[in-house]
Formats: structure tokens, C-alpha cells, sequence
């Protein structure tokens, strides 16, 4: 595109910079503000008001109350197993539905089509789900939290997609040298669409880092329940009949330190250690982004 | 199964069979395919398990479903739950949330990313784009509870929007989320925060395929940039908004009760209970499993006429549709 250095076209460039950055401090300022309250001198933070450009003072004593406490400790576990585990059987179970949709001579390939696309637009929501859980005997038990979210139709497609991408002669090829469908898949197919895998990898992770509901409704154990969910309890307490508005908050630790002064601090703290692992991931897979969320959602 | 019109050709791999004896044809083919359905049979299951059992499960609408005598000997009441919904006080009240709610949602929330991707898409300083983009990707990943804790920690009695708020009005507030006014925007632009640079990507990839041919004879014509962005880059990225507004239409009534659930509370009830939160809260709270089941049908089939009549308006109006 040509650019000439006309007035309007400087306007032009001020005004949207100027929107871009301040849209950008938007975005990074909350996260910044919880980063620095969590290392704050907890009497002075809560005396302070305002915006937070830099810890007030400096301390561990937040950090410390929360891996001191042991539900949390055994949370991050919960998580770790639900996120391996999950993210494992999602990773299978969406490569096996893309591998059968991606065969372009199955005879039976649009109906099983037709029966994985209906789900995308009807369901039998919740509380038929939610009784069907309990009859097969997912209630209270750590396969709810693997089990019904195995797979994502959408994911599917869009690996299936990617799939489909590559030459058919490839893996004609392959099938003259005498390799099986199981060799082609795992030999052909898979080494040549790591975007695609790492794209619906991240979806998958993320998903299943995030997931609270289905274990707020599903799990009753607290020595089963995800990190989220010990969150929820210490950051949102206001769906129990026991509400307390806004500022109020039913903190699990019970340590020393659990004046209001503390209980905020904890607060910081706990949203900064959930969160870091799940961010720390997103850079390295950055790269596939743009890829992914556009094959996903166009060609699909 | 999405399909722009014009490239259906493209798509369609199928090469019909020539024909023989059906049961000859499909002998070959499970010979041939055997390894790919002996994959697809978990597939199938998890999906005749874990989406058509529900869907099975939906009948308990009709019926007076009690978990002591099961499925099969608890009473059939036809169409009882569904008029007692009609007729109850809350009937208004959700479904005038819900649709409130995805209206913010589409008027703000949908607009907002083809905003971004617009701005980003004439910033020419590359460095600069890609650090907006990785730090208006970031709140994606955070997680719904973590995102829901950070809007009561900011909009409490002394949280820093509610200060920012009593800054520009002038008035005194308490916890923001104990105002019915303030739910709806608190909703929506939370969810802006969140999802605005995630969902830039795709009208930013649309817009990075666009002919350059078009924008240099603009630039013969002596056209500004605004005028390009109207008359250019909107038009050439339509299809893509056309199928995303779709999707949004499609998901109106079910959207979101994750993130209500975390937010609303008793005070709020009146502009945030949706027929979703309401569904949960009836139906797993307080255990009134056939009522809620009805409401939650009544909604499905509500948001499955809409998806079909939005469908079938962008298909006479435009080449794009879902089907």
C-alpha cells in the first residue's frame, strides 16, 4: 500500500496509535494491578486507594499463607491430573473422529458426518445431562471431569480440515510402498499437520486448566476438586444462601494471618499463582494462532 | 459444513461409487477402511453417550420425573411444566434478560474485535502491532473464575472501578455488583476485555488476504484511509463477520451462564438471571429437575429457530451461510 505523509494521513496514524495504546494499557492493567497488590504490604494496601503503579512495600507473607494451606496444594495436583490426563484423551479421541472424517472413500462417511454435526446444534441440556452423569456414575467421581468433556465437535472439524490439507499423493504413495492406514496416520498424517495438533492442543489445555463447572456440579469431595474451584470459593462467593455482596468472600485459609487486611492479599496471591502456568504456555504457541482460529472457523 | 456458496464444488471430495450391490460395496469398504472404523467406534460411542443420552433424557419434561421411582414409572404431565413456566412470574423476567443481554452482547461485544482488527490493520509499525496483539491475546487465557474474582475485587466498596466511577459521577457507590443497573455493563464490557483480541485474529487474518490491487487503485483515486476502510476492507471481510454473526445469533439463548453464575447474586436477580442461570439454579439448586428441563427445552428449540431463520436470511441476502 502506498503512504503519503499528508495531514490527514498523520491524523490518522495519531488518533489510532493513540486508541491502540491505551485500548493495550486496558488490557494489561488489571493483570498488572493484581500482580503488584499480591507482592504489597497488606496494611498499606488496603488503606491505599486508587490506581497501583508499583508493589507498596514488598512481601512473601501472601504466598507463603497459600502454600502453607494444603487444599490449595492438593488443587494444583487435582488440576495437573485433570489437565494431563484430559488434554491426553481429547488429544486421541479428536485425532481418531478427524482421522475417520478426513477418509474420503468411507462408505459410511456422512452419516457418521451427520450424527457428530447434530450435536452442535441440539443437546439435551442440563439437568438430563446432569442425571445422565449420575447414572453412569460419573457423580463424584474424577472421570467427570475427563469423561464428558473428551471431545469438541469443533475441534474435530478443524482437524479434520488440516487433515485434509495434505496431498493426496502422499499418502498414495505410501500405501504403494505398503504401509497400512495405521502406519500412514501415524507416519504421514500426524508429522504433517503439528500446526493444526498444537492449535487444538492449546484449546484443549486451556479448556481443561479453566474447567470449574462441571466439578462445582459433579464433584463432591473436596480432596478431588480443580484449582478453579477452590478459586471460585475464594474469589466469588455469592451464589450461597449466605450472600454477602461484593466485597465479601468465604476464604478457605485459616492461618494465622486471616484478618481482612490478609484475606485480601490471599486473594492477589492465589489468582497470580493460577494463573501463571496457563500464560506461561500461550507464547511458545503463539506462532499457531492465526492459523488455527482461521481454518477453524472458515473452512471448517 | 460451513459453506461459501461459490467454492461448494471445492469442498465436496466424494467420488460416487459405481453401482453395484450395496452390501458388496460396503463388505470392500469395511476390508479396505477397517482401521478407520475400528477408530471411529470410541468416537461414536462417546458421542451416542455423552450428547444423544441427554437428549434422550429431554422427555423428563413430560413427565414428573421423581430420582426415587426412576425414569420409566415416574408420571407423564404432558405439557404441565411448560404452562406453568408460561404463567409463572419469572417467565418475563428471564427471557427479557437473555435477549437484553445478547443484545449488549452483539451491539458492543461483536463489534468491538472488527473495531480492533480495523485499527491493527492500518497501524504499519509492525512492532508495535504484535505487542498489542500478545497483550490483547492475554486475557483469553485467563480463566472465567480468576476473570469473575477480578471483577468483584475491582468493582468492591473501594475496588478501582468503582473509584474511577465515582470519580466521573460524582456519586458514592457501594459494591457495584450489588446494582441491578450496573450488571449489564459490567457483563458485557468484562467480556470485551477478554475476548476483544482473541476474536480480532480472524477478521485480522481475513483482512491480511485481501487484493492489494484494490486499496493501490483507491490510492490512484485519491481515496482516504477511512473511505478504504468503509468501501474496501468492511465489504471484503463481510463473509467472515456474516458467519460469525451467525454463531452469535445461534448462541443466544444458551451464552454464558458460566460467567453469571460467578456474578450475579439475589439483588441482581432482576436484570441478570437469564432462563440458563435460571435453569441451574431451579433445577440443581432447588431439584426441580422436569420444570427446569422444560424451560431448558423451551430455549433450545427458541435458539434453533433463530439460528435457522438467521441462517436462511443471510443465504437469500448474501452468498454466505452455514448450510
Amino acid at each position: 500500500m502506498k503512504y503519503r505523509k499528508t495531514m490527514g494521513n498523520r491524523m490518522f496514524d495519531i488518533v489510532n496509535y493513540t486508541l491502540l495504546s491505551l485500548l493495550t494499557l486496558a488490557c494489561l492493567y488489571p493483570i498488572l494491578h493484581i500482580v503488584f497488590a499480591s507482592f504489597s504490604d497488606p496494611a498499606r494496601l488496603v488503606a491505599h486507594k486508587g490506581l497501583l503503579l508499583k508493589p507498596l512495600g514488598f512481601t512473601l507473607d501472601g504466598y507463603k499463607l497459600i502454600f502453607k494451606d494444603n487444599s490449595l496444594l492438593v488443587g494444583y495436583r487435582n488440576t495437573l491430573i485433570y489437565v494431563g490426563l484430559g488434554t491426553f484423551v481429547n488429544m486421541v479421541m479428536t485425532i481418531m473422529g478427524a482421522f475417520v472424517l478426513s477418509r474420503r472413500d468411507l462408505y459410511f462417511k456422512n452419516a457418521i458426518m451427520i450424527v457428530i454435526t447434530i450435536t452442535m446444534f441440539f443437546g439435551g441440556g442440563l439437568i438430563p445431562w446432569f442425571l445422565l452423569m449420575k447414572d453412569i456414575g460419573l457423580f463424584n467421581n474424577l472421570w467427570a471431569m475427563i469423561l464428558p468433556t473428551a471431545l469438541s465437535t469443533w475441534n474435530i472439524i478443524i482437524l479434520r480440515t488440516g487433515f485434509q490439507a495434505i496431498p493426496l499423493e502422499l499418502e498414495e504413495a505410501a500405501t504403494i510402498d505398503g504401509a497400512s492406514q495405521a502406519r500412514i496416520l501415524m507416519y504421514v498424517i500426524l508429522p504433517l499437520s503439528k500446526a493444526t495438533l498444537a492449535v487444538i492442543f492449546l484449546y484443549y489445555l486451556v479448556g481443561n486448566w479453566n474447567s470449574w463447572f462441571n466439578a462445582m456440579v459433579l464433584l463432591q469431595d473436596r480432596d478431588k476438586f480443580p484449582l478453579q474451584l477452590l478459586m471460585k470459593e475464594i474469589l466469588v462467593a455469592n451464589d450461597s444462601s449466605a450472600t454477602t455482596m461484593g466485597s465479601a468472600g468465604g476464604v478457605v485459609i485459616d492461618s494465622a494471618g486471616s484478618s481482612t487486611a490478609y484475606r485480601e492479599l490471599v486473594k492477589y496471591c492465589t489468582i497470580v499463582v493460577s494463573t501463571i502456568p496457563i500464560l506461561m504456555v500461550y507464547p511458545f504457541l503463539q506462532k499457531y494462532f492465526v492459523k488455527g482460529v482461521y481454518v477453524g472457523s472458515i473452512k471448517g | 459444513m460451513l459453506t461459501v456458496r461459490k467454492n461448494r464444488e471445492l469442498h465436496s471430495g466424494m467420488i460416487a461409487p459405481k453401482r453395484k450391490n450395496t452390501g458388496q460395496i460396503i463388505k470392500k469398504d469395511f476390508k479396505k477402511n477397517w482401521f478407520a472404523y475400528l477408530l471411529a467406534i470410541p468416537v461414536i460411542a462417546w458421542f451416542l453417550v455423552f450428547c444423544y443420552g441427554p437428549m434422550w433424557g429431554v422427555l423428563i419434561a413430560f413427565k414428573d420425573f421423581k430420582p426415587l421411582l426412576g425414569f420409566a414409572d415416574s408420571q407423564w404431565v404432558g405439557f404441565k411444566h411448560f404452562i406453568e413456566f408460561f404463567e409463572g412470574p419469572y417467565f418475563w423476567r428471564v427471557v427479557k434478560n437473555t435477549l437484553l443481554l445478547n443484545l449488549w452482547g452483539i451491539v458492543f461485544g461483536f463489534t468491538a474485535p472488527i473495531l480492533l482488527a480495523l485499527m491493527l490493520n492500518e497501524a504499519r509499525n509492525s512492532r508495535f502491532k504484535k505487542v498489542v496483539q500478545t497483550i490483547t491475546y492475554m486475557p483469553h487465557f485467563i480463566s472465567l473464575v480468576v476473570v469473575c474474582g477480578m471483577i468483584h475485587i475491582f468493582t468492591a466498596d473501594e475496588g478501582i472501578i468503582t473509584q474511577i466511577l465515582q470519580f466521573f459521577t460524582g456519586k458514592e457507590y457501594s459494591s457495584l455488583l450489588g446494582y441491578s443497573s450496573m450488571f449489564r455493563p459490567i457483563y458485557t464490557f468484562s467480556g470485551i476485555w477478554q475476548s476483544i483480541g482473541w476474536e480480532s485474529i480472524i477478521y485480522l487474518a481475513a483482512m491480511s488476504s485481501i487484493d492489494p490491487a484494490l486499496y493501490e487503485a483507491a490510492d490512484i483515486d485519491g481515496v482516504g484511509r477511512i473511505k478504504k476502510m468503509w468501501h474496501i476492507t468492511l465489504p471484503q471481510i463481510s463473509p467472515v463477520i456474516v458467519i460469525l454473526f451467525i454463531f452469535a445469533i445461534g448462541g443466544l439463548m444458551a451464552s454464558g451462564y458460566e460467567k453469571i453464575i460467578l456474578l450475579y447474586n439475589p439483588l441482581t436477580y432482576d436484570t441478570a438471571d437469564v432462563i440458563a442461570s435460571y435453569v441451574y439454579r431451579r433445577g440443581l439448586r432447588e431439584a426441580s429437575l422436569s420444570y427446569s428441563t422444560a424451560v431448558g427445552l423451551l430455549s433450545a428449540i427458541i435458539n434453533f429457530a433463530l439460528l435457522w431463520a438467521t441462517n436462511r436470511i443471510a443465504k437469500r441476502n448474501s452468498e454466505v451461510s452455514l448450510w
